[in-house]
């Protein structure tokens, strides 16, 4: 599994790519909280993500949480089948907001 | 009872990392069989959440412990046995948890009973702690 940050505009854009269970969730859940110490929106791209497992899920939702708690929208890019898969399982879907590209998040909160 | 028939083995220590690898070896076994993509993933994921649990709470983070994981057919379902041979799991404590509370947490139980048609801990062989055997009808 990897991951990168970087910034554009007003979003804070962490990409994660290959296969998030748990052995590797406890990066992403540190990803994922640094991502919001940069004190703005974070958007998750998962375009490169293959699988995921309930782990890799719960470090999603404590992101959104604490993005909740700071004020800060917490939205997820490029959701590919297998991931969407999972989080219709965990009734998830409905949840996080899902966009396709960063100017489709950015308009929405706007 | 219809005839078992052993489709793949992997031992290994219940150390995260094996996780990867016990997916493929379900992947793999899988299609073999010709079973579809949906079917694939989706019994890979619940047999991942089972392992990640033995790991996690059967053997609470002791990696020399031993896990045996079974692809089976039996007649026209597949069955995934896992043992292994931490202290026998308390059943009361495993439970789904109500999905509308948004949290982390909680969720692999979830899941392998959405995707599972049966689950059951069977009698251990002698010196096993637990033997989980899930059940899914095959894909026609």
């Amino acid at each position: 599994m990897e991951s990168q940050t970087h910034k554009e505009g007003s979003n804070t854009i962490l990409t994660l790519s290959g296969e998030i269970d748990f052995h590797v969730s406890p990066k992403v859940r540190e990803a994922v909280l640094a991502g919001l110490d940069e004190g703005q929106n974070l958007l998750v791209d998962l375009s490169g993500v293959s699988y995921i497992d309930s782990s890799g899920i719960a470090s999603l939702v404590e992101g959104f949480q604490h993005a909740k708690g700071k004020s800060l929208s917490f939205a997820l890019l490029g959701v590919r089948d297998g991931v969407m898969s999972v989080l219709k399982l965990t009734r998830l879907d409905k949840v996080f907001p899902m966009f396709d590209s960063v100017e489709a998040a950015t308009a929405a909160n706007k | 009872m219809a005839e078992t028939q052993q489709l793949a083995e992997f031992r290994f220590p219940a150390r995260t990392d094996r996780l990867r690898p016990a997916r493929e070896v379900v992947r793999d076994a899988l299609q073999a069989l010709g079973c579809g993509r949906e079917y694939i993933d989706h019994t890979v994921l619940a047999v991942d959440e089972a392992t990640s649990n033995v790991i996690r709470h059967a053997y609470a983070g002791d990696e020399t412990g031993e896990v045996i994981l079974q692809v089976l057919r039996r007649g026209d379902a597949l069955v995934i046995r896992l043992i292994d041979f931490a202290p026998p799991v308390d059943l009361t404590t495993i439970k789904p948890r109500d999905l509308d509370d948004v949290r982390p947490g909680g969720l692999g139980t979830h899941i392998i009973r959405e995707i599972m048609d049966k689950l059951e801990f069977v009698k251990p062989p002698r010196g096993a702690g637990n033997v989980l055997e899930m059940t899914r009808k095959l894909e026609a």
